[in-house]
């Protein structure tokens, strides 16, 4: 199965500031009691969204003026703690299709990229010029190049940071990589086979 | 040039690369449990792919079983959903499962030592954050998602990239009262919740030298709360001694060979290192979080930060986020704050060293009224042992619940959480907000002892005075 080659990404952005935003955070352990990874991206950022009694609060995700974002903005270490994949299958069930932070947690990132959902890392001047230009006009279109590494939003221009095997995954449609891993079998055959512990 | 052990055991598991330049890695042992593994099993049965060497992937259920009440169906008609999925997916493709009723079932990162499944010079996955656990026996172990869980039960691999390898030294001796949960936050508030992203942590030093098993485990399980998604200790005596006569340890000639192979994973002791940081045990005392990521913790004798303590505006706000989540006002002691919750347990302290620990200091006092306080032994194994001890008497008797095994009130996806923003003194890896079940609920992350001395004092406090463990040192 031929997987889309993500030269860049487009689209509106919205900013959720804050550093270590874990993964807790961005779905709550509570949310995750299903079989299936249907239906999450209604429940991303449930209790920073809501109150306790289920009221809408201030927060950018809340704000219409960012309904149609698909690019999510934020700080340092994003997508720390636990490794749930539910993490970034709902911030893409909830439309996103890219995210620019300063730093991501390695698990986050992987689980990501392995969903074609480009996460780019940029300085926190740089993002706090993307922050404040979609804040000011949030139908601002943002482009994230993927093969210039870069993104472009209002006139301006800042570099980005994505790792190369992650960038040429991307560039490559190779970004879920079960086709290559199953090709590899009788490679895996061999090498499990002169492994003691690994025989039946 | 020597060769580290991550290098070896990456070495030794290398298929081949991949057209994006990845490696294909090959996964000698997969865990999994009920949360993060249902929807790959669902993703197989669409594409009609099987699994591919079922005997190598073992099951257990942990994060939504209550530990308060033992028979199914489960009043939580999701958790029964769940658990009743996990059974089918391993009956139909052969997957080992230590279900509820063998007398093996508990927390996957308990579970699998146990059992002498976690085995040194070994590459271990699960789809669980807290996997680096295992690097305690030499493996390199760690977390996946759920693609992955997926890309291992159909290959038996997974694409990665090599990571680079820190050495973190810990010499000199601890003083008494301090373990090795204090090692690790002390680590975790030293390097940053990120500072090991692209690492792998190799702990070593006279005090991993002299740690057990279980206390190697505690450091490793929480190796991701400092960004590092593998942590792990050379394989030597104590390893071998423990995995002796475990269930799924080899036996008789098979023994031999693995040992000997086990043991030449270890580190070269001329291998070169990415990095290294060289940390003495003296200075580390019995330390506590104050905030909402592992890394802000102060010792016990210490002052919560005020903003002003931080570096840089994004430090500063970083600390005004969590004073305020916290309630704290910032420049007041961290001892004395009123506790509501005391919960013992969960993957990083679960085990019967930690219980046994507690209860040698616990006999003879009483919980706090005002406080709730629970034991959760981290698996079935764990229980018996510990009941066959009497440990169970001597908590009960304290005033803690004794509860049956799982991963309770470290992530509430279970009946054991916290309410409205009740303070929690928690021997759990987490202090997110929210973790605990109720999103305003607070949790300060400590010892397995210290956790009994909050709970027997009503307040976070000093376990060594607590329990007289500075005079009975003689200090």
């Amino acid at each position: 199965m031929a997987l889309e080659k993500i030269h860049s990404v487009t689209g509106r952005a919205v900013y959720v500031p804050g550093d270590d935003i874990d993964t807790d955070r961005i779905i709550p352990a509570r949310f995750m009691k299903c079989v299936t990874f249907d239906g999450l991206g209604e429940y991303l950022f449930y209790d920073t969204r809501h109150t306790p009694d289920g009221e809408k609060k201030d927060h950018p995700l809340n704000d219409p003026r960012h309904a149609e974002a698909s690019i999510l903005v934020s700080g340092n270490n994003f997508g720390c703690g636990s490794s749930r994949e539910h993490a970034p299958q709902a911030i893409y069930r909830a439309g996103f299709r890219a995210v620019v932070a300063e730093s991501f947690a390695e698990i986050f990132f992987g689980n990501s990229i392995q969903l074609g959902m480009p996460c780019v890392t940029a300085d926190a001047a740089d993002i706090r010029k993307l922050a404040a230009t979609v804040r000011e006009d949030p139908s601002t279109r943002v482009e994230i190049d993927v093969k210039e590494r870069v993104v472009r939003f209002g006139g301006m221009e800042i570099p980005c940071g994505l790792r190369d095997g992650a960038r040429q995954s991307l560039l490559e449609g190779h970004w879920d990589p079960i086709q290559d891993l199953l090709e590899g079998a009788p490679e895996v055959e061999a090498l499990a086979g002169g492994l003691e512990y690994m025989r039946a | 040039m020597g060769k580290s052990l991550f290098k070896k055991v990456w070495d030794a598991h290398s298929v081949r690369e991949l057209p994006n330049g990845q490696t294909q890695l090959l996964i000698g042992t997969h865990l999994i449990h009920e949360v993060t593994s249902p929807q790959a099993f669902g993703m197989l049965r669409e594409r009609g792919i099987p699994v591919r060497f079922p005997h190598r992937t073992f099951a257990t259920v942990d994060h939504i079983v209550p530990t308060n009440e033992v028979a199914e169906p489960y009043s939580d008609p999701l958790a029964q959903a769940m658990i009743e999925e996990l059974r089918k997916n391993c009956a139909d493709h052969g997957v080992t499962f230590f279900d509820t009723n063998t007398g093996h079932q508990g927390i996957v990162h308990i579970v699998g030592p146990e059992q002498g499944i976690t085995q040194p010079g070994t590459t271990i996955a699960c789809g669980d954050s807290h996997t680096s656990t295992h690097g305690a026996f030499g493996a390199i172990a760690f977390g996946i998602g759920t693609s992955q869980v997926r890309d291992v039960l159909a290959t038996q691999t997974i694409a990665l990239n090599p990571l680079k390898v820190r050495r973190i030294n810990v010499d000199g001796e601890l003083a008494p009262g301090v373990y090795a949960k204090d090692v690790i936050l002390h680590i975790i508030r030293l390097l940053g919740t990120k500072g090991g992203t692209g690492f792998a942590y190799e702990y070593g030093g006279s005090v991993f030298d002299g740690f057990s098993m279980e206390e190697r485990m505690t450091v490793c399980n929480m190796s991701i709360e400092g960004g590092a998604r593998v942590g792990y200790v050379n394989p030597d005596e104590t390893t071998v001694e423990y995995l002796k006569g475990r269930p799924f340890a080899p036996k008789g000639a098979g023994w031999d060979r693995a040992v000997e192979r086990w043991l030449s994973f270890a580190s070269d002791p001329d291998c070169e290192y990415d990095d290294v940081v060289n940390i003495r045990a003296e200075n580390i005392a019995p330390t506590v979080t104050w905030g909402i990521t592992p890394g802000q913790a102060v010792f016990i004798h210490e002052n919560i930060p005020t903003p002003d303590d931080g570096g840089t505006e994004s430090a500063r706000e970083s600390i005004r986020e969590a004073l305020e989540h916290m309630s704290f006002a910032g420049g007041e002691p961290i001892r004395g704050i009123p506790v509501d919750v005391a919960f013992l347990g969960s993957c990083t302290n679960g085990r019967l060293s930690d219980l046994k620990e507690v209860a040698r200091y616990l006999e003879g006092h009483k919980v706090n009224p005002r406080v709730k306080a629970i034991c959760v032994p981290g698996s079935q194994g764990v229980s018996k042992i510990a009941e066959e001890l009497g440990l169970d008497r001597i908590f009960r008797e304290a005033g803690f619940e004794w509860r049956a095994a799982g991963c309770s009130m470290c992530l509430a996806m279970n009946p054991d959480k916290l309410i409205g923003n009740q303070l929690c003194a928690s021997s759990s890896n987490r202090n997110f907000k929210g973790r605990q079940g109720s999103p305003t609920g607070r949790t300060i992350l400590m010892s397995p002892l210290m956790v009994a001395a909050a709970a027997v004092t009503g307040e976070i406090a000093d376990a060594r005075e607590v329990f007289g463990i500075l005079e009975s040192a003689g200090v």
